[in-house]
């Protein structure tokens, strides 16, 4: 517990992380109020294209008449639900990846943090599209599902989930090698503790500092890797608003409305930069072996 | 080192052939055959035509064989047709490749040029005024979504001072040297700033640990000049964990030309691939991830071999 109090002493945990709880409130409740101050404010109005900023719409309208902030948030919620649920998976993914090399070593450790690093030196994002555009019948994905609107959510979220796990099985098989060598680990083993004993009961636990910095770092790699997705259009899928999404048609409009391209990605790029600040700060702060940053 | 070099060479081959059958295979499940596409465009098809023309190209045989038939025509140089450029696929690649190479280089070029220097003027004093805002920009390069980058630098050079083209390589009618170099400055740019992030942290890092080490106080203390420590002792040698991290950033380098070309309507392979992805061009996606692939590969291997050559101590045997 002391541990996280320092941490939050540390400034760049503080403001990025009170930025992101800012952020995740408004993304997750405005919306949910938004129907209650009345149903023509969320909503199409043709007569009220791009609109400048007013009372009713603080940021003004897009360009099909839907208030900019309200679409904000809601694309927020989806970026925000979609970067945490991907990182969790990555996470676990990676986490397992990690431990299991860090603490098989020798071949096992070789071969797979080789196909690691092969996979992050591959170009992943031409792959990613066409992953993104694969027919989810032909590979035997019921069709209702397939035919659902969320389709595109789950679709997102299993492949830069699939790409995300790279970084924490990295940190994650460091951290395992340094602690394989422990004496509470040898002295386990002594006492002829299983494998899977020592990894689950004696290694993990001590994992989770490193698993948490790995997992706030990959939370904006993926939401950066979804927005890049969904802007090309193979992510999310309108009339789902993600912020990605929401730039698609910006480049059109940009000459005449500006704001449209300029806010979605202003919020990606605070977002992402806010995780990774926080991932840095939380990795000074509970890791008080490493070296102290200067 | 031969035999490094001949190793590293298979591994890559086998890297492709695993690629090619796993696209291969991918891209069989994409929407739409070719006979599906056929049918739509002409109306006097009849599903007997469908399964004769289906037999005729053999799309009615099993996956693993029609893979090796396409194998077996790729050895030879034979990638097939595109279907979007009417053109075999090679052909409609080849002048692609050269544009993305050309975008790629100068890119690398220019985060290093702006990285290397901004990297040694933070470390020497780490903490400083500087040390912090380049630790920003570090930052901010790393978490900038590349393609709203392009946005706001063609909103501000293009769309509001009217400076520089917002898009293509050339003016229509004017091939001159200047003109492209014009074309290629906001491209270049957005795929330096959105590369240099990652570069710039590592050389920063890299150069904070070595100038701690005893050499350095023995080379100050032998009287070198703050320069020639700077350069000559500290950088080469900081400079190898970078080389490992250069090599690792081919891939994600293409993955951002990717978007660049696409945001600026650069005719490079990345804006190819895409296209063809989303316009069932088969062929002409398997040919051209193939070879960005290999591109990347190769690139990936000259950059072993430099870590050789700057670091006597490694050899290759």
């Amino acid at each position: 517990m002391r541990r996280w109090r320092d941490a939050w002493r540390d400034r760049r945990v503080a403001w990025s992380g009170s930025l992101l709880l800012v952020l995740a409130c408004a993304a997750f409740i405005v919306p949910i109020l938004a129907p209650l101050a009345g149903q023509e404010w969320g909503g199409v109005d043709l007569y009220r294209r791009l609109a400048s900023p007013s009372l009713i719409h603080p940021l003004g309208t897009d360009e099909i008449g839907r208030d900019l902030m309200l679409r904000l948030l809601q694309g927020g919620r989806v970026s925000l639900m979609v970067g945490i649920v991907a990182a969790l998976a990555a996470a676990g993914f990676g986490t397992a990846i990690g431990l299991f090399a860090g603490f098989r070593g020798g071949r096992t450790d070789a071969v797979l943090m080789r196909a690691t690093d092969g996979m992050i030196a591959l170009p992943l994002l031409p792959l990613l599209i066409v992953l993104a555009a694969i027919d989810l019948k032909k590979i035997g994905v019921p069709t209702s599902l397939v035919d659902s609107e969320a389709i595109s959510l789950y679709r997102i979220i299993v492949l830069v989930a699939f790409v995300g796990w790279t970084t924490v099985g990295r940190i994650v098989r460091g951290a395992t090698l340094s602690l394989r060598s422990r004496d509470f680990v040898r002295a386990a083993e002594a006492m002829g503790a299983s494998s899977a004993r020592i990894m689950l009961v004696h290694i993990l636990p001590n994992l989770a500092s490193p698993i948490i910095v790995a997992t706030t770092l990959a939370v904006g790699e993926i939401i950066l890797l979804e927005s890049v997705l969904s802007f090309l259009g193979v992510g999310v899928q309108p009339p789902i608003a993600s912020w990605g999404n929401m730039l698609t048609g910006a480049q059109e409009t940009i000459a005449f409305a500006p704001q449209l391209a300029l806010y979605p990605g202003l919020l990606i790029f605070v977002t992402v930069i806010a995780c990774n600040f926080l991932g840095d700060g939380l990795q000074d702060a509970l890791d008080p072996r490493a070296e102290r940053r200067l | 080192m031969s035999r490094f070099v001949a190793m590293r060479l298979l591994q890559v081959a086998a890297v492709l052939a695993i690629m090619s059958f796993v696209i291969y295979a991918l891209i069989g499940l994409m929407p739409g055959d070719p006979i599906d596409l056929m049918i739509s465009s002409n109306p006097h098809l009849t599903p007997a035509d469908a399964v004769r023309l289906k037999a005729l190209y053999g799309l009615d045989r099993p996956l693993i064989e029609r893979y090796f038939a396409w194998a077996k025509a790729a050895l030879t140089g034979d990638f097939g047709y595109s279907r979007l450029y009417v053109k075999p696929a090679f052909e409609v690649l080849l002048p692609r490749l050269g544009n993305t190479a050309l975008l790629m280089g100068a890119s690398i070029i220019c985060a290093y040029a702006l990285a290397l220097p901004l990297g040694i003027l933070a470390a020497r004093k780490p903490g400083s005024a500087i040390d912090s805002a380049v630790n920003m920009l570090c930052f901010a390069g790393i978490s900038v979504p590349p393609f709203w980058l392009a946005l706001m630098l063609i909103l501000i050079f293009a769309a509001g001072l009217g400076v520089l083209p917002a898009g293509g390589i050339a003016t229509i009618g004017d091939g001159s040297i200047p003109d492209r170099l014009q074309h290629l400055v906001l491209p270049v740019a957005t795929l330096t700033l959105a590369s240099m992030g990652g570069h710039l942290r590592y050389i920063r890092a890299s150069m904070i640990e070595t100038l701690r080490q005893d050499f350095i106080r023995t080379a100050r203390a032998k009287g070198a000049g703050e320069t020639r420590v700077l350069t000559r002792h500290a950088l080469r040698n900081a400079l190898i964990p970078v080389v490992t991290v250069l090599a690792l950033s081919f891939g994600s380098l293409f993955s951002g030309a990717l978007i660049t070309e696409t945001m600026f309507a650069y005719p490079g392979m990345g804006k190819l691939i895409y296209d063809a992805i989303q316009g069932n061009d088969f062929n002409l996606a398997l040919a051209g991830l193939l070879l960005a692939t290999l591109t990347v590969l190769l690139a990936n291997l000259a950059a072993d071999i430099a870590y050789a050559v700057i670091d006597p101590r490694i050899s290759y045997r």
